[in-house]
Protein backbone atom coordinates (compact mmCIF):
# COMPACT_ATOMS: atom_id res chain seq x y z
CA UNK A 1 0.00 0.00 0.00
CA UNK A 2 1.73 3.62 -0.81
CA UNK A 3 2.16 5.80 1.81
CA UNK A 4 -0.56 8.63 0.56
CA UNK A 5 -3.18 6.51 -0.71
CA UNK A 6 -6.42 6.64 0.44
CA UNK A 7 -6.45 3.65 2.26
CA UNK A 8 -3.39 4.04 3.97
CA UNK A 9 -4.50 7.41 5.20
CA UNK A 10 -7.79 6.33 6.56
CA UNK A 11 -6.08 3.41 8.61
CA UNK A 12 -3.60 5.60 9.70
CA UNK A 13 -6.10 7.91 11.03
CA UNK A 14 -8.48 4.74 12.55
CA UNK A 15 -5.23 3.22 14.13
CA UNK A 16 -4.20 6.72 15.82
CA UNK A 17 -8.20 7.79 17.15
CA UNK A 18 -8.03 4.53 19.02
CA UNK A 19 -4.18 5.03 20.33
CA UNK A 20 -5.00 8.68 21.60
CA UNK A 21 -8.49 7.42 23.04
CA UNK A 22 -7.05 4.38 25.03
CA UNK A 23 -3.56 6.70 26.15
CA UNK A 24 -6.60 9.61 27.48
CA UNK A 25 -9.26 7.66 28.82
CA UNK A 26 -7.04 5.77 30.74
CA UNK A 27 -5.28 8.65 32.27
CA UNK A 28 -9.13 10.39 32.82
CA UNK A 29 -10.50 7.12 34.39
CA UNK A 30 -7.64 6.46 36.56
CA UNK A 31 -6.68 9.79 37.91
CA UNK A 32 -10.54 10.83 38.46
CA UNK A 33 -10.99 9.24 42.09
CA UNK A 34 -8.42 11.77 43.17
CA UNK A 35 -9.63 14.14 41.52
CA UNK A 36 -13.01 14.40 42.82
CA UNK A 37 -11.61 14.24 46.73
CA UNK A 38 -9.30 17.25 45.38
CA UNK A 39 -12.18 18.97 44.76
CA UNK A 40 -14.36 18.33 47.51
CA UNK A 41 -11.42 19.73 49.79
CA UNK A 42 -11.49 22.31 47.96
CA UNK A 43 -15.25 23.45 48.46
CA UNK A 44 -14.71 22.31 52.05
CA UNK A 45 -12.16 24.81 52.89
CA UNK A 46 -13.39 27.68 51.19
CA UNK A 47 -16.13 26.75 53.45
CA UNK A 48 -13.90 26.62 56.09
CA UNK A 49 -12.14 29.51 55.74
CA UNK A 50 -14.91 31.79 54.84
CA UNK A 51 -16.78 30.87 57.91
CA UNK A 52 -13.25 32.04 59.96
CA UNK A 53 -13.45 28.24 61.67
CA UNK A 54 -9.74 27.67 59.45
CA UNK A 55 -7.09 29.71 58.46
CA UNK A 56 -5.83 28.30 55.26
CA UNK A 57 -2.55 27.54 56.31
CA UNK A 58 -3.22 25.03 58.53
CA UNK A 59 -5.85 23.26 56.79
CA UNK A 60 -4.68 19.78 55.95
CA UNK A 61 -7.16 17.20 54.39
CA UNK A 62 -6.86 15.52 57.68
CA UNK A 63 -7.86 18.71 59.64
CA UNK A 64 -10.98 19.22 56.91
CA UNK A 65 -12.36 16.05 57.42
CA UNK A 66 -12.37 16.11 61.20
CA UNK A 67 -13.61 19.70 61.12
CA UNK A 68 -16.77 18.90 58.84
CA UNK A 69 -17.82 16.00 61.27
CA UNK A 70 -19.58 18.66 62.81
CA UNK A 71 -21.00 20.84 59.57
CA UNK A 72 -24.54 19.59 58.36
CA UNK A 73 -25.55 20.15 54.43
CA UNK A 74 -28.96 20.95 54.78
CA UNK A 75 -31.12 22.41 51.46
CA UNK A 76 -33.27 25.90 51.78
CA UNK A 77 -36.12 26.63 49.65
CA UNK A 78 -35.55 30.27 49.47
CA UNK A 79 -38.97 31.25 48.82
CA UNK A 80 -40.89 29.75 51.89
CA UNK A 81 -37.31 29.30 54.00
CA UNK A 82 -38.33 25.42 54.48
CA UNK A 83 -35.63 23.14 54.56
CA UNK A 84 -35.56 20.27 51.76
CA UNK A 85 -33.66 16.99 50.93
CA UNK A 86 -30.91 18.26 49.14
CA UNK A 87 -27.97 15.98 46.83
CA UNK A 88 -24.63 16.84 48.64
CA UNK A 89 -23.29 17.26 44.59
CA UNK A 90 -25.64 20.04 44.34
CA UNK A 91 -24.14 22.94 42.62
CA UNK A 92 -25.29 26.42 42.68
CA UNK A 93 -23.79 26.94 38.87
CA UNK A 94 -25.59 24.71 37.66
CA UNK A 95 -29.15 25.04 39.24
CA UNK A 96 -29.07 28.73 38.35
CA UNK A 97 -28.53 27.21 34.78
CA UNK A 98 -31.62 24.79 35.05
CA UNK A 99 -35.24 26.17 34.20
CA UNK A 100 -36.81 23.55 36.55
CA UNK A 101 -34.25 24.22 39.35
CA UNK A 102 -34.27 28.31 39.51
CA UNK A 103 -36.07 31.16 38.17
CA UNK A 104 -35.29 33.96 36.47
CA UNK A 105 -34.52 37.60 37.95
CA UNK A 106 -36.46 40.64 36.98
CA UNK A 107 -33.94 43.90 36.50
CA UNK A 108 -35.33 45.55 40.28
CA UNK A 109 -34.86 42.27 42.21
CA UNK A 110 -31.59 41.29 40.90
CA UNK A 111 -29.74 43.63 43.12
CA UNK A 112 -26.95 41.48 42.84
CA UNK A 113 -27.35 40.84 39.18
CA UNK A 114 -27.13 37.60 39.04
CA UNK A 115 -29.86 36.93 36.48
CA UNK A 116 -30.77 33.63 37.69
CA UNK A 117 -31.53 32.52 40.90
CA UNK A 118 -31.47 28.63 42.06
CA UNK A 119 -34.88 27.82 43.88
CA UNK A 120 -32.59 25.89 46.09
CA UNK A 121 -29.88 26.94 47.69
CA UNK A 122 -27.18 24.90 50.22
CA UNK A 123 -26.41 26.11 53.67
CA UNK A 124 -23.70 24.22 56.20
CA UNK A 125 -24.79 24.45 59.75
CA UNK A 126 -21.63 24.41 61.54
CA UNK A 127 -22.38 22.61 65.61
CA UNK A 128 -20.68 22.70 68.24
CA UNK A 129 -19.82 19.36 70.06
CA UNK A 130 -23.22 18.87 71.83
CA UNK A 131 -24.91 19.39 69.00
CA UNK A 132 -26.23 23.01 69.09
CA UNK A 133 -26.09 25.27 65.70
CA UNK A 134 -23.10 27.31 66.50
CA UNK A 135 -22.99 28.87 63.21
CA UNK A 136 -24.94 29.26 59.54
CA UNK A 137 -22.92 29.21 56.52
CA UNK A 138 -24.50 31.16 53.85
CA UNK A 139 -23.16 30.73 50.15
CA UNK A 140 -23.72 34.13 48.23
CA UNK A 141 -22.96 35.61 45.06
CA UNK A 142 -23.12 38.67 42.97
CA UNK A 143 -21.55 40.67 40.14
CA UNK A 144 -18.38 43.04 40.62
CA UNK A 145 -16.94 45.00 38.01
CA UNK A 146 -15.56 42.42 36.02
CA UNK A 147 -16.68 39.04 37.27
CA UNK A 148 -19.00 37.11 39.28
CA UNK A 149 -17.86 36.77 43.02
CA UNK A 150 -18.85 33.07 44.55
CA UNK A 151 -18.23 33.24 48.39
CA UNK A 152 -19.82 32.12 51.89
CA UNK A 153 -21.04 34.35 54.73
CA UNK A 154 -21.00 33.22 57.98
CA UNK A 155 -23.97 34.25 60.86
CA UNK A 156 -23.95 33.75 64.29
CA UNK A 157 -26.08 31.79 65.88
CA UNK A 158 -28.51 34.85 66.23
CA UNK A 159 -28.53 34.77 62.43
CA UNK A 160 -27.62 38.56 62.71
CA UNK A 161 -23.88 38.83 63.81
CA UNK A 162 -21.37 37.68 60.96
CA UNK A 163 -18.75 35.45 61.96
CA UNK A 164 -16.98 36.00 59.07
CA UNK A 165 -17.03 36.37 54.91
CA UNK A 166 -14.84 35.41 52.09
CA UNK A 167 -14.99 34.93 48.32
CA UNK A 168 -13.39 31.93 46.41
CA UNK A 169 -13.73 32.50 43.23
CA UNK A 170 -14.01 36.06 41.53
CA UNK A 171 -11.61 37.74 38.36
CA UNK A 172 -11.78 41.19 40.10
CA UNK A 173 -8.47 43.50 39.64
CA UNK A 174 -6.02 42.55 41.46
CA UNK A 175 -4.72 44.94 44.09
CA UNK A 176 -8.11 46.86 43.84
CA UNK A 177 -10.88 45.16 43.88
CA UNK A 178 -9.20 41.96 44.04
CA UNK A 179 -8.46 42.74 47.66
CA UNK A 180 -11.48 41.71 48.82
CA UNK A 181 -8.99 38.20 49.82
CA UNK A 182 -6.66 40.47 51.88
CA UNK A 183 -7.04 38.94 55.53
CA UNK A 184 -6.97 42.53 57.09
CA UNK A 185 -10.27 43.67 55.07
CA UNK A 186 -11.32 40.64 56.15
CA UNK A 187 -11.05 40.79 60.09
CA UNK A 188 -13.17 44.26 59.86
CA UNK A 189 -15.89 41.71 59.34
CA UNK A 190 -16.64 39.52 62.44
CA UNK A 191 -19.03 40.97 64.77
CA UNK A 192 -20.67 43.07 62.49
CA UNK A 193 -24.41 43.07 62.22
CA UNK A 194 -26.59 42.24 58.86
CA UNK A 195 -30.32 43.37 59.84
CA UNK A 196 -31.69 46.27 61.71
CA UNK A 197 -35.99 45.97 62.54
CA UNK A 198 -35.33 43.17 59.93
CA UNK A 199 -34.04 45.09 57.07
CA UNK A 200 -30.69 44.21 55.97
CA UNK A 201 -28.74 47.10 56.14
CA UNK A 202 -25.28 45.87 56.37
CA UNK A 203 -23.18 48.07 53.20
CA UNK A 204 -19.19 48.93 52.43
CA UNK A 205 -19.02 52.70 52.77
CA UNK A 206 -15.81 54.86 52.09
CA UNK A 207 -13.46 56.63 54.09
CA UNK A 208 -13.43 54.05 56.75
CA UNK A 209 -15.47 53.23 59.81
CA UNK A 210 -14.93 54.70 63.70
CA UNK A 211 -16.51 54.44 66.98
CA UNK A 212 -18.38 57.33 66.06
CA UNK A 213 -20.07 56.51 62.71
CA UNK A 214 -23.70 56.34 62.80
CA UNK A 215 -24.77 52.57 62.68
CA UNK A 216 -20.92 51.52 62.85
CA UNK A 217 -22.00 48.09 63.79
CA UNK A 218 -23.40 47.49 59.71
CA UNK A 219 -20.96 49.42 58.23
CA UNK A 220 -17.29 47.94 57.22
CA UNK A 221 -14.37 50.18 55.15
CA UNK A 222 -15.04 49.54 51.50
CA UNK A 223 -12.14 48.50 49.48
CA UNK A 224 -9.35 51.13 48.41
CA UNK A 225 -9.77 51.99 44.60
CA UNK A 226 -12.43 49.54 43.94
CA UNK A 227 -15.87 51.53 43.83
CA UNK A 228 -17.53 49.09 41.95
CA UNK A 229 -16.10 45.81 43.55
CA UNK A 230 -17.70 47.24 47.33
CA UNK A 231 -20.59 48.22 45.57
CA UNK A 232 -20.84 44.59 44.00
CA UNK A 233 -20.21 43.19 47.37
CA UNK A 234 -23.10 45.36 49.86
CA UNK A 235 -25.22 44.58 46.61
CA UNK A 236 -24.98 40.83 47.20
CA UNK A 237 -24.86 41.07 50.59
CA UNK A 238 -28.16 42.94 50.89
CA UNK A 239 -29.37 41.06 48.10
CA UNK A 240 -29.34 37.59 50.09
CA UNK A 241 -29.93 39.03 53.01
CA UNK A 242 -32.85 40.40 51.70
CA UNK A 243 -36.79 38.84 50.98
CA UNK A 244 -35.58 37.28 47.54
CA UNK A 245 -32.52 35.45 49.40
CA UNK A 246 -31.98 33.92 52.90
CA UNK A 247 -34.41 36.54 54.35
CA UNK A 248 -37.30 34.16 55.20
CA UNK A 249 -35.10 31.49 56.20
CA UNK A 250 -33.07 33.40 58.96
CA UNK A 251 -36.55 35.20 59.99
CA UNK A 252 -37.92 31.41 60.47
CA UNK A 253 -34.67 30.24 62.06
CA UNK A 254 -34.51 33.11 64.73
CA UNK A 255 -38.28 32.53 66.01
CA UNK A 256 -37.61 28.87 66.02
CA UNK A 257 -34.35 29.40 67.98
CA UNK B 1 27.40 15.51 21.00
CA UNK B 2 27.69 18.52 19.47
CA UNK B 3 24.73 18.91 17.37
CA UNK B 4 22.94 17.78 20.67
CA UNK B 5 24.04 20.18 22.12
CA UNK B 6 23.08 22.90 19.44
CA UNK B 7 19.93 21.62 19.66
CA UNK B 8 19.38 21.73 23.32
CA UNK B 9 20.83 24.86 24.25
CA UNK B 10 20.34 26.72 20.77
CA UNK B 11 16.77 27.80 22.14
CA UNK B 12 17.62 28.95 24.97
CA UNK B 13 19.59 32.38 23.99
CA UNK B 14 20.35 32.08 20.37
CA UNK B 15 17.33 30.85 18.91
CA UNK B 16 14.53 31.43 21.59
CA UNK B 17 10.93 30.49 20.74
CA UNK B 18 9.57 34.01 22.49
CA UNK B 19 12.41 36.25 21.54
CA UNK B 20 13.26 35.20 18.01
CA UNK B 21 10.29 33.60 17.01
CA UNK B 22 7.44 35.33 18.68
CA UNK B 23 5.83 32.42 19.17
CA UNK B 24 3.98 31.00 22.36
CA UNK B 25 3.26 34.71 23.40
CA UNK B 26 -0.19 34.10 24.71
CA UNK B 27 0.62 32.30 27.39
CA UNK B 28 3.69 33.97 28.27
CA UNK B 29 1.23 36.77 29.43
CA UNK B 30 -1.26 34.43 30.99
CA UNK B 31 0.24 32.76 33.53
CA UNK B 32 3.77 34.99 34.77
CA UNK B 33 2.05 36.87 37.65
CA UNK B 34 3.42 34.04 40.17
CA UNK B 35 6.17 31.97 39.80
CA UNK B 36 4.36 28.78 40.89
CA UNK B 37 2.34 28.73 37.95
CA UNK B 38 5.03 29.95 35.72
CA UNK B 39 7.14 26.41 36.91
CA UNK B 40 4.28 24.38 36.43
CA UNK B 41 3.04 25.03 33.02
CA UNK B 42 7.06 25.47 32.03
CA UNK B 43 7.77 21.60 32.94
CA UNK B 44 4.18 21.39 31.50
CA UNK B 45 5.05 22.92 27.57
CA UNK B 46 8.44 21.37 27.93
CA UNK B 47 7.29 17.44 28.56
CA UNK B 48 4.51 18.12 25.88
CA UNK B 49 7.27 19.48 23.45
CA UNK B 50 9.86 16.79 24.05
CA UNK B 51 6.91 14.11 24.02
CA UNK B 52 5.20 15.21 21.20
CA UNK B 53 8.02 15.56 18.66
CA UNK B 54 9.16 11.54 19.75
CA UNK B 55 6.25 10.02 19.33
CA UNK B 56 5.48 12.59 16.03
CA UNK B 57 8.95 11.39 14.84
CA UNK B 58 8.54 7.86 15.69
CA UNK B 59 5.53 7.63 13.38
CA UNK B 60 6.66 10.30 10.76
CA UNK B 61 7.32 7.62 8.21
CA UNK B 62 3.93 6.55 7.94
CA UNK B 63 2.17 9.76 8.36
CA UNK B 64 0.07 10.54 5.00
CA UNK B 65 1.09 13.70 4.25
CA UNK B 66 -2.69 14.56 3.48
CA UNK B 67 -3.55 14.32 6.95
CA UNK B 68 -0.04 15.43 8.68
CA UNK B 69 -1.07 18.36 10.25
CA UNK B 70 -4.17 16.52 11.87
CA UNK B 71 -2.27 13.88 12.84
CA UNK B 72 0.24 15.91 14.77
CA UNK B 73 -2.74 17.71 16.48
CA UNK B 74 -4.07 14.59 17.85
CA UNK B 75 -1.19 13.21 19.12
CA UNK B 76 -0.26 16.92 21.12
CA UNK B 77 -3.71 17.14 22.64
CA UNK B 78 -3.69 13.94 23.86
CA UNK B 79 -0.44 14.57 25.79
CA UNK B 80 -2.09 17.67 26.91
CA UNK B 81 -5.15 16.08 28.12
CA UNK B 82 -3.01 13.41 30.15
CA UNK B 83 -1.11 16.50 31.60
CA UNK B 84 -4.23 18.18 32.82
CA UNK B 85 -5.54 15.11 34.29
CA UNK B 86 -2.02 14.73 36.18
CA UNK B 87 -2.16 17.93 37.38
CA UNK B 88 -5.77 18.08 38.66
CA UNK B 89 -5.00 14.82 40.33
CA UNK B 90 -1.61 16.04 41.70
CA UNK B 91 -0.82 20.03 41.46
CA UNK B 92 -4.72 21.15 42.17
CA UNK B 93 -4.54 24.76 43.54
CA UNK B 94 -1.90 25.09 40.51
CA UNK B 95 -3.96 23.90 37.90
CA UNK B 96 -6.99 26.07 39.21
CA UNK B 97 -4.73 28.78 38.31
CA UNK B 98 -3.57 27.76 35.36
CA UNK B 99 -7.27 26.95 34.46
CA UNK B 100 -7.50 27.12 30.09
CA UNK B 101 -4.25 27.78 29.84
CA UNK B 102 -2.79 24.04 29.73
CA UNK B 103 -5.51 22.92 27.51
CA UNK B 104 -4.40 25.60 25.46
CA UNK B 105 -1.05 24.36 25.06
CA UNK B 106 -2.42 22.06 22.20
CA UNK B 107 -2.62 25.43 19.77
CA UNK B 108 0.63 26.78 21.57
CA UNK B 109 2.80 27.36 18.19
CA UNK B 110 5.86 26.31 19.34
CA UNK B 111 4.69 22.51 20.08
CA UNK B 112 3.36 22.71 16.97
CA UNK B 113 5.76 24.49 14.96
CA UNK B 114 8.55 21.74 16.15
CA UNK B 115 6.46 18.86 15.42
CA UNK B 116 6.72 20.48 11.67
CA UNK B 117 9.51 21.47 11.41
CA UNK B 118 12.09 19.64 12.98
CA UNK B 119 9.95 15.85 14.20
CA UNK B 120 8.89 15.25 10.92
CA UNK B 121 12.56 15.26 9.03
CA UNK B 122 14.46 14.02 12.51
CA UNK B 123 15.21 10.64 14.20
CA UNK B 124 12.80 10.18 17.56
CA UNK B 125 15.67 11.05 19.77
CA UNK B 126 16.66 14.31 18.07
CA UNK B 127 13.45 15.46 18.29
CA UNK B 128 13.08 14.77 22.12
CA UNK B 129 16.31 16.61 22.64
CA UNK B 130 14.78 19.46 20.17
CA UNK B 131 11.35 19.45 22.71
CA UNK B 132 13.63 19.95 25.74
CA UNK B 133 15.77 22.27 23.83
CA UNK B 134 12.35 24.53 22.97
CA UNK B 135 11.29 24.19 26.23
CA UNK B 136 13.85 25.27 28.19
CA UNK B 137 13.96 28.51 25.90
CA UNK B 138 10.33 28.89 26.32
CA UNK B 139 10.93 28.52 30.19
CA UNK B 140 14.14 30.87 30.47
CA UNK B 141 11.76 33.48 29.36
CA UNK B 142 9.04 32.50 31.57
CA UNK B 143 10.77 32.10 34.18
CA UNK B 144 12.08 35.85 33.68
CA UNK B 145 9.26 37.28 32.99
CA UNK B 146 7.76 35.23 36.65
CA UNK B 147 10.97 36.60 38.25
CA UNK B 148 10.10 39.80 37.85
CA UNK B 149 6.40 40.27 38.02
CA UNK B 150 6.20 38.58 41.16
CA UNK B 151 8.74 40.85 43.00
CA UNK B 152 7.64 43.79 41.14
CA UNK B 153 4.22 42.89 41.78
CA UNK B 154 3.70 41.25 45.23
CA UNK B 155 7.26 41.68 46.56
CA UNK B 156 7.35 37.84 46.78
CA UNK B 157 8.97 35.10 45.30
CA UNK B 158 7.35 31.56 45.13
CA UNK B 159 5.11 33.55 47.52
CA UNK B 160 7.88 34.02 50.17
CA UNK B 161 8.14 37.67 50.73
CA UNK B 162 11.53 39.02 49.51
CA UNK B 163 10.03 43.03 49.87
CA UNK B 164 8.07 43.74 52.72
CA UNK B 165 5.07 45.64 51.29
CA UNK B 166 3.40 48.80 52.81
CA UNK B 167 0.19 46.51 53.15
CA UNK B 168 1.72 44.29 55.38
CA UNK B 169 3.76 47.12 57.47
CA UNK B 170 7.08 47.20 55.30
CA UNK B 171 8.27 49.48 52.97
CA UNK B 172 7.61 48.27 49.26
CA UNK B 173 4.65 49.85 47.57
CA UNK B 174 3.76 46.76 45.08
CA UNK B 175 3.73 47.85 41.37
CA UNK B 176 -0.07 46.54 40.13
CA UNK B 177 0.25 46.92 36.40
CA UNK B 178 3.05 43.95 37.04
CA UNK B 179 0.34 41.80 37.96
CA UNK B 180 -1.80 42.34 34.81
CA UNK B 181 -0.85 40.33 31.54
CA UNK B 182 -0.37 44.08 29.65
CA UNK B 183 2.85 43.95 31.82
CA UNK B 184 4.64 41.48 30.26
CA UNK B 185 4.35 42.32 26.63
CA UNK B 186 6.29 45.54 28.01
CA UNK B 187 9.02 43.22 29.30
CA UNK B 188 9.34 40.87 26.61
CA UNK B 189 9.82 44.07 24.30
CA UNK B 190 12.55 45.03 26.93
CA UNK B 191 14.15 41.70 26.93
CA UNK B 192 14.03 41.25 23.37
CA UNK B 193 15.25 44.55 22.70
CA UNK B 194 18.54 44.21 25.34
CA UNK B 195 19.00 40.11 23.74
CA UNK B 196 19.34 42.30 20.01
CA UNK B 197 21.87 44.73 21.60
CA UNK B 198 24.12 41.91 22.59
CA UNK B 199 23.43 39.33 19.64
CA UNK B 200 23.63 41.52 16.73
CA UNK B 201 22.89 38.69 14.49
CA UNK B 202 19.04 38.38 15.84
CA UNK B 203 18.42 41.92 14.55
CA UNK B 204 16.01 41.61 11.43
CA UNK B 205 15.91 43.50 8.09
CA UNK B 206 13.96 46.68 7.49
CA UNK B 207 11.11 45.07 5.26
CA UNK B 208 10.65 48.65 3.86
CA UNK B 209 12.38 52.09 4.90
CA UNK B 210 10.22 54.80 5.85
CA UNK B 211 10.54 57.50 3.19
CA UNK B 212 12.36 60.82 4.35
CA UNK B 213 9.87 63.61 5.08
CA UNK B 214 9.54 65.56 1.89
CA UNK B 215 7.56 68.74 3.24
CA UNK B 216 10.32 70.27 4.71
CA UNK B 217 9.76 68.77 8.39
CA UNK B 218 8.67 71.60 10.47
CA UNK B 219 6.14 69.57 11.59
CA UNK B 220 7.23 68.03 14.60
CA UNK B 221 9.00 71.51 15.61
CA UNK B 222 6.41 73.27 16.01
CA UNK B 223 4.21 70.99 17.94
CA UNK B 224 1.47 72.58 19.58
Amino acid sequence: MHKDSVQRTLLVAFLLCVVCSIVVATAAVSLAPVQQANQLLDKRKNILVAAGLAKPADLTAEKVDELFQNIELKGVELATGEYVDIDPDYSIQEAAKDPELSHKLSAEEDQADIRRQPNVMPVYLAKTEDGQIDKIILPVHGYGLWSTLYGFLALEADANTVAGLGFYSHAETPGLGGEVDNPKWKAQWPGKEVYKDGEPIVELVKGGVSEQTPNADYKVDALSGATLTSRGVTNLLQFWLGEDGYGPYLKKFRQES
Amino acid sequence: MSETKKVLLGPIFSNNPIALQILGICSALAVTSNLKTTVTMCIALTLVTACSSFFISCVRNHIPSSIRIIVQMTIIASLVIVVDQFLKAYAFQTSKQLSVFVGLIITNCIVMGRAEAYAMKNGPVMSFMDGIGNGLGYSAMLLSLGVIRELLGSGKLFGVTILETIADGGWYMPNGLMLLPPSAFFLIGLIIWGLRAVKKEQVEQDEYKIAPNTTGGSAHSHGQ
